[in-house]
């Protein structure tokens, strides 16, 4: 989303969604006290807080270290951007901020299994389904039909010739950072739900998951970089079901990515580009 | 398009400035304390078990120069981060041994990082003690690597035993995490042990570790009918794995190794692990003075914090390295190896510890089962 | 220009020498800080043939070392049991280099294997690729009971000295420069400023970016095998994702396509963790902050003087 519009790497990206998921974790015992405990209520509480601290927080981190480097290579950025994602996770592992220990998540919804016939479904995958089909409507609602989508769609186009026509580029591309550390703090969130054990370098595999998934997709397509989780996240549960093959499996997930570039090298539903000359 | 091959002379430059006065410094003076060098992983994937492990060595060093020291000298502990990284303990051991000068070194809990460190201690002829690296290769590096620990044949014989005896299985599940050497190294010792006992497999089932859903193995070994299951794993899944098994009706009892101890498997697997079973090489609740006293110690040391193995296992590292030292009578390398090696019957608060001929540890193991939220003493096994 | 280039090669080489013969009396652990510094230039020189001379961006060059690592170190362990008694210097030296070579000619077929998707892919479609062939080198190594899977190499007999590091710094240094320099290697800059024009002007693109990747490659692997018998002990952690990324940023740090620049950023980007290790568990913090700060105090790379680029 945020690598669409701006068309780099964040690799801070999934440090924010470390820091959704420890945000979370400040938040529920505080919000405890006003809702009860493991309520749908509470949840969304802590949720709606952390997402919109996290939005802050990237905001911020745009603001710090992207924005000055705005007319460099993209290549500097991305070296400031590996250098940002260091600075969060080792500043994270110090003792004072939250150290290098893993800490319980505590139990945000009520959970209880669902028995569909043979099939037992635990209540938060059912919960985690719901709500990322919701944001990705949200989103898609929020690109294709309000000003501000449109804005971004057009900076994603063409940057100087959106200023042009008066967009407010900086503005959008803080906006688009916001949004999408809000949407990281949601999945670092049910990521933690689902595997209560929360670290500093929990963000590391979903995020590098999420960059594959993206490019996969076709970059800045949002429709794809679903599609593309999904397929990530079939392809590596495959490949790990079969026996004899399940040690090579984060292998046989990228040899299959391989070919899928191959021979789509845009994407899944990118449109490959004609070279301009 | 001139400038380039300046550049050469100006890395033969720099490597040399960079090597220039620095000459290995003499024999330490008997005023100076006694260098001990730790090299652990503080930050990183795996700085939950480092951290415990610094925390008891560090522990052990202050209640020794508390105590006076050794030889009339008191210790200095340097400890360096290897960021739990490949790579890195090559750089951190090299730089303890050869810029620190140090006498020994106690490092590190995951194998594969002493495996990187012992080849330069070996060449250095420098002491190092694992406190927790149970893979057998470690130690088979050369004699001057030593380990405080037992090591996966035992535990996975251990559990084997107490299977068959204790909780009188004769049908067992085995669920492995083939992505580590540890679990498959436990799985296949206990496999051996449980069959010559006269018991039966039921049925063999892998996961890689970090995975977050275990149902379809976990339905296989239910329709195995096994009296237990045994999942050599990492306290992180294992919780998960309880979870889930209780949700699909095992109600047989899941048993483990070391592997199982962290305070997360409690907190993550709430009433789904209760009354299951590990073996571990330490347990804070057992009644002997020794071990009393490290958990109070450690206790007020360390914010109310209880030990967990790794910690004990640590303290115990720094424990046998003074004591070697002590009866050696001298810090320099070969007499203090030769000390090391001739350890017996060391009481510890992990146990009675004895070296063996392949520098290993020979000690009791400990059976824990959970408690209510509590991990509980059960029995201690010994060799 | 090239004799100029020759004598500074030579004299690199004796230096090396020079130095290496009276390293017994140096400090090991900066011997070993120095020899690492050696090993990450060539890997950050043939990086930026790939990536700043060519333009190609590569996220997989841990893999080509790993390559070449674990080929060099299990062709010594096989021969070292055969030879009787201790061999002799020069026998050693040979066997080291020969192995070192096998290690950089297999890279440099794996270089050959990546290097061919490149035909269709271009810029973050084409890392993904290179991180997935790194990737995918990673796990198969992890699985190989041969080379101790997961558990890692063990036994490797130390070869790499500072005259092997530096030495081949100096020969991947010069032989890069003069690839680039020569009338056939400016087609890899042709390549990089302006893909189209550059076949308009009967350069075949395909070719000079699949050569770039197989040379780049090579040395990478001949690092690797520097690496193995430095450290003594590979396992496949050493090679994973974030390896690539650290010889990236040097290349990017030294300015993309700079030679002097890259060697410079590779010298610093080793020795600064190290200098930092007084600060303890604020190290990797100020590394990082130093990094961001860097980046945006001097964009085009550190050292941007000397050579530059026709605009």
């Amino acid at each position: 989303m945020v690598y669409g519009v701006l068309r780099f790497i964040n690799f801070a990206h999934s440090d924010v969604l470390m820091l959704g998921a420890f945000a979370a974790y400040f938040l529920a015992p505080w919000v405890g006290h006003v809702f009860p405990v493991s309520s749908y209520a509470g949840a969304l509480v802590v949720i709606l807080l952390a997402a919109a601290i996290c939005a802050g927080l990237g905001m911020l981190i745009e603001l710090l270290a992207y924005r000055p480097l705005r007319a460099r290579p993209k290549l500097t950025v991305l070296i400031t951007a590996i250098g940002v994602s260091l600075f969060i996770e080792y500043a994270c592992q110090h003792r004072a901020v939250f150290g290098a220990q893993t800490r319980p998540f505590p139990p945000l919804l009520p959970k209880h299994d669902l028995h569909l016939g043979a099939l037992t479904v635990d209540s938060n995958d059912v919960a985690t389904l719901l709500v990322t089909a919701g944001l990705l409507g949200a989103l898609w609602f929020i690109v294709q039909h309000t000003k501000a989508g449109m804005a971004m769609r057009a900076v994603a186009f063409n940057d100087r010739a959106a200023a042009l026509m008066g967009v407010n580029v900086n503005r959008i591309i803080s906006l688009t950072f916001g949004l999408g550390s809000a949407l990281a703090a949601v999945a670092g969130i049910f990521y933690a739900l689902r595997a209560p054990g929360i670290d500093p370098l929990m963000g590391v595999q979903p995020g590098l998951r999420a960059f594959i998934a993206a490019v996969v997709g076709g970059i800045g397509n949002l429709p794809g970089a679903a599609l593309g989780g999904l397929v990530i996240g079939l392809l590596e549960t495959f490949a790990g079901g079969i026996p004899g093959l399940s040690n090579y499996r984060d292998g046989i997930a990228f040899a299959i990515l391989i070919l899928i570039l191959l021979f789509k090298p845009a994407g899944l539903l990118g449109k490959s580009q004609v070279e301009k000359v | 398009m001139k400038h380039w091959h300046g550049w050469i002379s100006l890395i033969v430059l720099a490597g040399v400035a960079g090597l220039t006065g620095c000459k290995p410094s003499g024999g330490s003076d008997a005023d100076n304390p006694i260098k001990i060098g730790e090299y652990a992983s503080l930050s990183g994937k795996e700085a939950n078990f480092g951290i415990s492990s610094h925390e008891g060595t560090l522990l052990a060093m202050e209640s020794l120069n508390n105590a006076g020291g050794v030889l009339g000298r008191k210790f200095q502990l340097i400890t360096e981060d290897d960021l739990s990284k490949a790579g890195e303990p090559a750089t951190v051991v090299n730089k303890l041994v050869s810029k620190d000068n140090v006498v020994a070194v106690l490092g590190e809990v995951a194998s594969s990082r002493s495996l990187e460190a012992a080849p330069i201690c070996q060449q250095n002829q420098i002491p190092m003690i694992s406190p927790s690296s149970t893979n057998p290769k470690v130690t088979e590096t050369g004699d001057y690597i030593f380990r405080v620990c037992f090591i996966d044949p035992f535990q996975g014989t251990v559990m084997a035993n107490f299977s068959y005896n204790t909780l009188k299985a004769r049908k067992v599940a085995v669920f492995t995490d083939v992505k580590s050497d540890y679990s498959k190294g436990l799985a296949k010792y206990f496999k051996e042990s449980f069959v010559k006992l006269g018991g039966q497999i039921t049925a063999e089932l892998d996961f890689n570790g970090g995975d977050k859903d275990f149902k379809a193995q976990l339905t296989a070994i239910k329709a195995s009918n096994p009296d237990a299951v045994f999942v050599p794993g990492y306290y992180t899944d294992v919780a998960l794995i309880c979870i889930q098994a209780k949700q699909l009706g095992i109600n047989v009892p899941l048993t483990g190794g070391d592997g199982w101890e962290g305070e997360d498997l409690v907190k993550i697997g709430q009433d789904a692990v209760e009354g299951n079973y590990f073996s571990t090489h330490y347990a804070p609740d057992v009644a002997t003075t020794n071990s009393q006293k490290f958990v109070a110690d450690y206790q007020k040391r360390f914010n109310g914090k209880t030990p967990d193995a790794m910690a004990a296992l640590g303290y115990d590292s720094a424990m046998i390295l003074a004591d070697a030292i002590k009866r050696a009578g001298t810090t320099d390398g070969p007499k203090v190896r030769a000390a090391l090696a001739a350890t017996k019957n060391f009481d510890g608060v992990t146990g009675i510890t004895t070296i063996n001929e392949q520098r290993d540890a020979t000690k009791p193991a400990v059976i824990l089962q959970v408690t209510k939220g509590k991990f509980k003493y059960l029995e201690t096994v010994n060799p | 220009m090239h004799t100029r280039a020759k004598r500074f090669l030579i004299l690199a080489i004796l230096v090396a020498a020079g130095v290496s013969a009276v390293s017994a009396y140096f400090n090991r652990y900066y011997l070993g800080v120095a020899i690492d510094v050696g090993i990450n230039i060539i890997l950050a020189v043939s990086l930026n043939l790939i990536n700043g001379h060519t333009g190609q961006f590569s996220l997989g060059h841990a893999g080509f070392m790993a390559v070449g690592g674990y080929t060099a170190a299990a062709i010594t362990l096989a021969i070292t049991p055969h030879l009787s008694g201790s061999p002799s210097v020069v026998l050693s030296g040979l066997l080291f280099a020969g192995s070192l070579l096998a290690g950089g000619l297999l890279a440099a077929i794996a270089g050959l294997a990546v290097g061919i998707p490149t035909l269709r892919l271009r810029g973050d479609y084409l890392a993904i690729v290179t991180l997935g062939f790194g990737e995918i080198i990673r796990v198969v190594l992890q699985n190989m009971e041969c080379v101790g899977a997961a558990s890692g190499l063990s036994g490797i007999p130390e070869r790499t000295t500072l005259f092997w590091s530096f030495g081949l710094a100096a020969v991947t240094v010069y032989v890069i420069g003069c690839l680039v320099n020569s009338t056939y290697g400016r087609g890899f800059i042709a390549v990089h400023d302006d893909e189209v024009a550059a076949s308009a002007s009967g350069i075949n693109p395909t070719r000079y970016k699949v050569t770039a990747f197989v040379i780049g490659a090579f040395f990478a692997g001949l690092a690797g095998g520097l690496f193995a018998h430095h450290k003594l002990f590979l396992s496949p952690t050493n090679f994973d994702f974030m390896k690539s990324i650290d010889i990236v940023v040097m290349v990017i740090l030294g300015g993309m396509g700079r030679t002097g620049g890259v060697i410079v950023a590779a010298i610093i980007l080793t020795l600064l963790p190290e200098f930092l290790r007084p600060f303890a568990e604020y190290r990797m913090i100020i590394y990082a902050l130093l990094i961001i700060l860097l980046m945006i105090a001097r964009p085009q790379g550190l050292f941007s003087f000397g050579r530059t680029k026709a605009a």
